[in-house]
């Protein structure tokens, strides 16, 4: 992505505050077209050269709808008209002969637009393993790399727009006739940054209404807004720096120091992409455009399925819709499943064909964070300890059964330690350059009794000074207050109850933290979103 | 009726199903229980729950359940 039209950049200020004004001024029914067209603006500006594959997508879907469209009309045209004459044999037949008629332009549509990512974001990771496999087994011939650049979001539009070509094959809501409408849908450019992967049905009645300016909308999303600048900017940004040291030169940094890179890195993601999100539901919610959220307090889950509920929602529940379910009661695997069970037995029988499934989303949900080991096996990883959680089970229940803690405070504590500790170790995979260092690291944490140099003042030169540390240190007590207050409703509502003095001050607090403690200047990097990169 | 309501008492014996309404929206039911019941009603039903059928709305209680089955036996 240019660098011209990062979320924190002062050109995206000047953008989104052209666009609020505009947005309000003209008359309503034509604001999802200006919509529309500030996403092409913000697209170009980001890379002009990238507008053909969003539009590729957007004109691809649009005929692929409107061909599916078309034969649900047909089909019921067609039965309405010979309800009498039909038997339900014939009626079965041609709704069947129909159903595969839509599945191949569903079928072109999800392989053209699939096809699109496939090339550009995997095609030179295929390239360097094939290379790999030649030189392993004595040939000279090595494939030479594509040169490729990959376009803004194109993973997040993609995904968001293959699920509306789904749901339409399904028959879950009709095609969208209107070209530039599905366009905007496709396009709409808070998203485009890190998500979140939106729904046709969701996105779209809040994307086409009008829109009145409200104050509550202006207010809160602009308090949003501020929330997820405050993450990205004072912690995000500023831990970073430790991060990079820690984990760019693993070789010195081993034991107590790869703990600390591996807490300081869950704590970075965390603010980052929550961060990041906070900012496109706000921008979204000026706009007043409502986004779904993408994120649930995760950090306070008690095993790593329920982390998985509340972590990056969007793209959980678009793994599970579109490919953990299809794979799970496709005939096949159901056919398979009772297989399993007549030769293994009940209890395992039913298991062997949900933990493929399992198996299969993961590596796809690997693959989809990058082109690179590392990503896969960190998917993979996931899918194993979800494994081992529900093989688990019998041993949970005797141990409740045996303890009565289920409830008891001290519990649900270690078990939200646990499930942090656990989902950071796994994140180590994201962030060293390949996975035998990834293991090294890991290891090193058991084999290298360097704990005490935590104490001996080695944590100032990691790029971060005593203030940085109470800065962090800060951030995190406010986040896991504000996560707290949370558990009981809206922040924003509670603090709209309070007096004037009191909000006033909390706001001019946050816009001075920002502007203050965020981590912009000498020895910062004004960095993209992790996501982004996704 | 009973029969389901027998399938879904092995996957959580301590649910009351003939009376709780809210099996996916408070989460008492996980994808992998989901997976679990279609594949048991498949064998056990002889009918194959499509995944544009997996919604909450067919899936939060009982009695749902069994009008979804119900529904695609009529329609096979």
């Amino acid at each position: 992505m240019g660098d011209n039209m990062l979320f924190t950049s002062y050109s995206f200020i000047i953008f989104i505050t052209v666009l609020f004004v505009v947005y309000y001024l003209i008359p309503r029914k034509y604001q999802w077209m200006l919509l529309l067209a500030a996403n092409y603006l913000f697209y170009f500006l980001s890379g002009p050269k990238f507008l053909i594959y969003i539009m590729a997508t957007t004109v691809s879907t649009y005929f692929a709808g409107n061909k599916i469209g078309s034969l649900y009309n047909e089909q019921e045209r067609y039965l309405s008209e010979n309800k009498g004459s039909l038997s339900r044999e014939e009626k079965k037949e041609y709704k069947a002969k129909m159903k595969s008629r839509q599945w191949k332009w569903l079928l072109a549509c999800l392989l053209f637009n699939f096809g699109i990512l496939g090339v550009i974001k995997y095609a030179n990771f295929a390239i360097a393993n094939v290379n790999y496999l030649l030189q392993a087994f004595g040939s000279d011939m090595q494939l030479s790399f594509l040169k490729l650049a990959l376009p803004m979001g194109i993973s997040f539009y993609t995904f968001q727009t293959m699920g509306y070509i789904i749901d339409v094959y399904r028959g879950k809501y009709p095609n969208e006739k209107n070209i530039f409408k599905l366009a905007l849908f496709v396009s709409f450019f808070p998203q485009l940054v890190q998500g979140p992967i939106s729904r046709y049905d969701d996105l779209s009645q809040t994307l086409y209404k009008e829109h009145p300016f409200s104050y509550k909308n202006l207010s809160f999303g602009l308090q949003r807004i501020m929330w997820g600048y405050f993450k990205k900017l004072v912690i995000a940004d500023r831990i970073l720096v430790a991060v990079k040291t820690l984990i760019q030169d693993p070789e010195t940094y081993q034991g107590a120091f790869a703990l600390v890179g591996m807490l300081f890195y869950a704590f970075q993601l965390y603010a980052d992409f929550t961060g990041g999100i906070d900012i496109t539901i706000g921008i979204a919610e000026v706009l007043d455009i409502r986004l779904k959220e993408n994120f649930d307090r995760p950090y306070f889950s008690k095993n790593i399925v329920e982390y998985w509920r509340r972590w990056h929602i969007s793209m959980g529940t678009w793994f599970r819709d579109y490919l953990f379910y299809p794979i799970s009661v496709w005939k096949p695997m159901l056919n398979f499943s009772k297989f399993c069970r007549n030769t293994l037995g009940d209890a395992i029988g039913k298991r062997v064909p949900v933990y493929i499934s399992t198996l299969v989303v993961w590596f796809a949900t690997g693959l989809w964070h990058g082109a690179a080991w590392n990503f896969i096996v960190w998917g993979l990883a996931n899918g194993i300890v979800i494994i081992i959680s529900q093989e688990l089970h019998p041993f949970y229940e005797w141990f409740h059964k045996k303890f009565d803690v289920k409830n008891k405070f001290g519990f649900r504590l270690f078990q939200v330690v646990r499930t942090v500790l656990l989902m950071s170790c796994l994140r180590m995979f994201d962030c060293y350059r390949d996975v035998p260092t990834t293991f090294r690291a890991f290891w090193s944490m058991f084999t290298v009794f360097n704990y005490n140099e935590l104490f001996n003042g080695s944590l100032l030169k990691l790029g971060l000074s005593a203030a940085d540390y109470a800065v962090l240190l800060m951030g995190l007590v406010v986040l896991i207050t504000v996560s707290l207050i949370q558990r009981t409703g809206s922040v924003r509502e509670k603090l709209a109850a309070k007096p004037q003095l009191v909000r006033y001050a909390l706001y001019y607090c946050l816009i001075i933290v920002i502007i203050v403690m965020g981590a912009y200047g000498i020895g910062y990097d004004s960095s993209q979103f992790i996501y982004n990169q996704f | 009726m009973e029969r389901l309501i027998e399938i879904l008492e092995e996957l959580h014996p301590d649910v009351d199903f003939e009376s709780c309404e809210s099996l996916i929206d408070d989460h008492i039911l996980d994808s992998f229980d989901i997976i679990t019941l279609i594949s048991e009603i498949s064998a056990e039903f002889d009918v194959t729950i499509p995944a544009e059928e997996i919604v909450p709305e067919n899936f939060n209680s009982a009695k749902a359940l069994y009008a979804l089955i119900k529904r695609l036996s009529d329609d096979e």
